[in-house]
């Protein structure tokens, strides 16, 4: 079976995001593999390790997203491929969604897609939707248990009312959620096996294709109010009087 | 001259720090307060390969280097000292001194299950009325046709209860007037008949760690289970402690570093004075020494662990490291205490914790006096490298990580 997890670069889920300027800046926080896409590549090696194949692990981003693709080599994938280049910087998730669907049929097709459910930048999870809409697949989103049998995926979602089960023919693309199973630790023979890895790197040109203009522009990006905070303490000479004084307080406040 | 750190050696060191911080972070002041191993330290860290790290692949190990052995010791100490202690005894002491003295036989035997985690090891060296003092050990080896007949107590052994082998030092000429030749190394099977052993309780530090007591009554040892010549037990023994004290050095950097990450956060949070404490001079001082003294013990170690990587024997160097770094890491907790204040005298906090831990290692593995005058006999020309039999092997990619 040929599996494709994509995968994302994001800041250290501990890193500082702020905006700057209209831009995302992090300061000097590493950049590590998006945490929910340790899932998608647990997911995938789960599959290969079910039903044989291979797992290639995609992803779009600078040169320095070498090393999140690099984790999943050392997680087990067996390849990965970089898209990178500078008019890539301000792509959407349709462009990011345009630009997969083409890397992954440069890389000859699979049978399963497979994304974390959403990233911990944007977090907007809509361009595993939008990859299979691109690629005219079927969407089995929100997996938390995959099959697969004759040809077709099955998968298990977990919702408020109990729980959904649905199949699709492959190929197909899916999001898988945490309940996949923890993601594994990267191999001392994956560490050594990632670090002398020779990751290919494609441009929009090697994929036959110009830079798609976003269609959802970024107007403006504000930091949250900061919440200001008063400590004050109430004394009295009874508790009764303390007790009164608090409660004319919670009243005053419109707590209560 | 390159100080920087192989993507290898990174990317050890963040799958090592990812899952003390996943799995052991949570519930490790549990079993601090319970003196309690934590049950699945052992089976996880042979699972994930931490045990038989720097062993070649035919051998059961990972085919990773002794940096990245050091590299995975700062990282478990940073967490616990119990899980470094691990990589001293069953790792260091044990399964490197196969590795080093082992005949190919041996190593097939003994440190494939090592490597694997598939049986864990343990060093039993010190003996109730003896520690540094080797010539006063009391433990004996008597040849019995192909058997040594073992008789003794050993004391302080740590993983003594866990352990399925230990590598032990006994006597086997009891007339020699050099104690330096009346030694012997074994592999010893500590399920064999004969062999008692147990937990000691109330230790100041490394609670979550095992620590026991050996004691053998007439165990039948196999000769073919003796490591090395007989009468070359001291030798084995002292090079063991080369590879032990390397972890102990590169475990207490691990240390330093906790305490120093742990007062910053501290510093930059806590206020008096209408101020963060970061922002007092004397504060500063404090976090600025712990800084400094984390830079050089990496130093140390790495340089050691660039030596054991060249096959170079680096007992002096191993020596500077160990003490430097154990000293370092208890002062650097003590003062992470201090900046604490109250709370750093309460468990509520991990530096406590460092503190109590950092002790032992200036005690074990050659103490900080025993330290002194190995650097004071290297640098008065009274104390050289002979060269050994076996020497620890350099490190080769292409035969660690090959295929047997």
């Amino acid at each position: 079976m040929k599996i494709i997890a994509c995968i994302k670069q994001v800041p250290d889920s501990e890193a500082k995001v702020r905006a700057e300027g209209g831009q995302v800046t992090w300061g000097d926080a590493p950049l590590v593999i998006n945490p929910f896409d340790e899932y998608a590549v647990e997911g995938a090696l789960q599959q290969k390790e079910a039903h044989g194949g291979t797992v290639t692990a995609l992803c779009i981003g600078p040169e320095s997203a070498k090393e999140a693709l690099k984790h999943a080599l050392a997680m087990g994938a067996d390849e990965a491929v970089l898209v990178s280049g500078s008019a890539l910087n301000e792509i959407d998730s349709v462009g990011a969604a345009r630009v997969l669907a083409a890397a992954i049929q440069k890389i000859g097709g699979a049978d399963m897609v497979v994304f974390g459910r959403q990233t911990l930048d944007n977090g907007s999870g809509l361009t595993t939707a939008q990859t299979a809409r691109v690629l005219g697949w079927p969407l089995l989103g929100l997996a938390g248990q995959i099959k697969v049998q004759d040809g077709s995926v099955t998968i298990e979602r977990v919702i408020e009312e109990g729980r959904v089960t649905v199949s699709a023919k492959m190929p197909v693309v899916l999001s898988v959620v945490q309940s996949i199973g923890e993601p594994r630790y990267p191999s001392f023979m994956g560490i050594r096996k990632a670090s002398k890895a020779n990751i290919p790197v494609w441009s929009l040109a090697d994929l036959g294709m110009s830079a798609p203009a976003p269609v959802v522009k970024r107007i403006e990006l504000m930091n949250p109010p900061v919440n200001e905070t008063k400590i004050e303490m109430i004394t009295g000479e009874t508790p009764e009087e303390i007790a009164k004084t608090l409660v004319d307080k919670i009243i005053a406040e419109k707590v209560l | 001259m390159d100080f920087s750190l192989s993507p290898e050696h990174e990317m050890t060191r963040k799958m090592v720090r990812d899952f003390v911080q996943k799995e052991i972070a949570p519930v490790i002041k549990e079993y601090d307060r319970k003196q309690e191993p934590i049950p699945f330290m052992l089976k996880r860290m042979g699972e994930l390969g931490i045990l038989g790290l720097p062993f070649p692949v035919r051998y059961g190990g990972q085919g990773m280097d002794y940096l990245a052995w050091g590299l995975a010791c700062e990282e478990l100490e940073a967490v616990d000292t119990s899980l470094r202690v691990v990589m001293s005894v069953h790792t260091g002491l044990c399964a490197m001194s196969v590795f080093q003295w082992g005949t190919e036989e041996q190593k097939r035997k003994f440190l494939v299950p090592l490597a694997k985690g598939e049986k864990i090891g343990c060093g039993a060296f010190t003996e109730p009325g003896m520690g540094s003092d080797v010539a006063a050990m009391r433990t004996s080896a008597k040849r019995d046709g192909d058997f040594y007949i073992l008789n003794g107590e050993k004391m302080w052994i740590s993983l003594a209860s866990k352990a399925d082998l230990a590598l032990v030092t006994a006597k086997t000429d009891l007339s020699s007037p050099k104690p330096s030749s009346a030694l012997s190394s074994f592999i010893v099977d500590l399920h064999s008949a004969g062999v008692k052993r147990g937990d000691l309780h109330g230790k100041l530090g490394v609670r979550a760690g095992s620590t026991g007591w050996i004691s053998f009554t007439d165990v039948r040892v196999p000769v073919e289970n003796r490591l090395g010549e007989e009468g070359e037990g001291f030798k084995i023994t002292m090079s063991a402690f080369d590879h032990g004290r390397y972890t102990v050095a590169s475990g207490a950097a691990g240390i330093i570093r906790a305490c120093l990450e742990a007062s910053v956060k501290y510093a930059k949070t806590r206020t008096t004075f209408g101020k963060p404490i970061a922002e007092h001079q004397l504060i500063q001082e404090k976090i600025a020494k712990m800084s400094q003294d984390y830079e050089i013990a990496r130093l140390l170690y790495y340089q050691a662990g660039w030596l054991k990587n060249q096959g170079k024997r680096c007992t002096r160097e191993t020596s500077f490291a160990k003490k430097f770094a154990t000293e370092a890491s208890f002062s650097a907790a003590n003062e992470a205490i201090q900046i604490h204040g109250a709370y750093g005298y309460s468990d509520e906090y991990d530096v406590e914790r460092y503190l109590r831990n950092a002790r032992g290692a200036m005690i074990y593995e050659g103490s900080s006096e025993i330290q002194t005058l190995i650097q004071a006999g290297y640098a008065l020309g009274e104390r050289m490298d002979k060269p050994l039999r076996c020497e620890a092997p350099a490190y080769d990619a292409e035969f660690w990580q090959g295929e047997p």
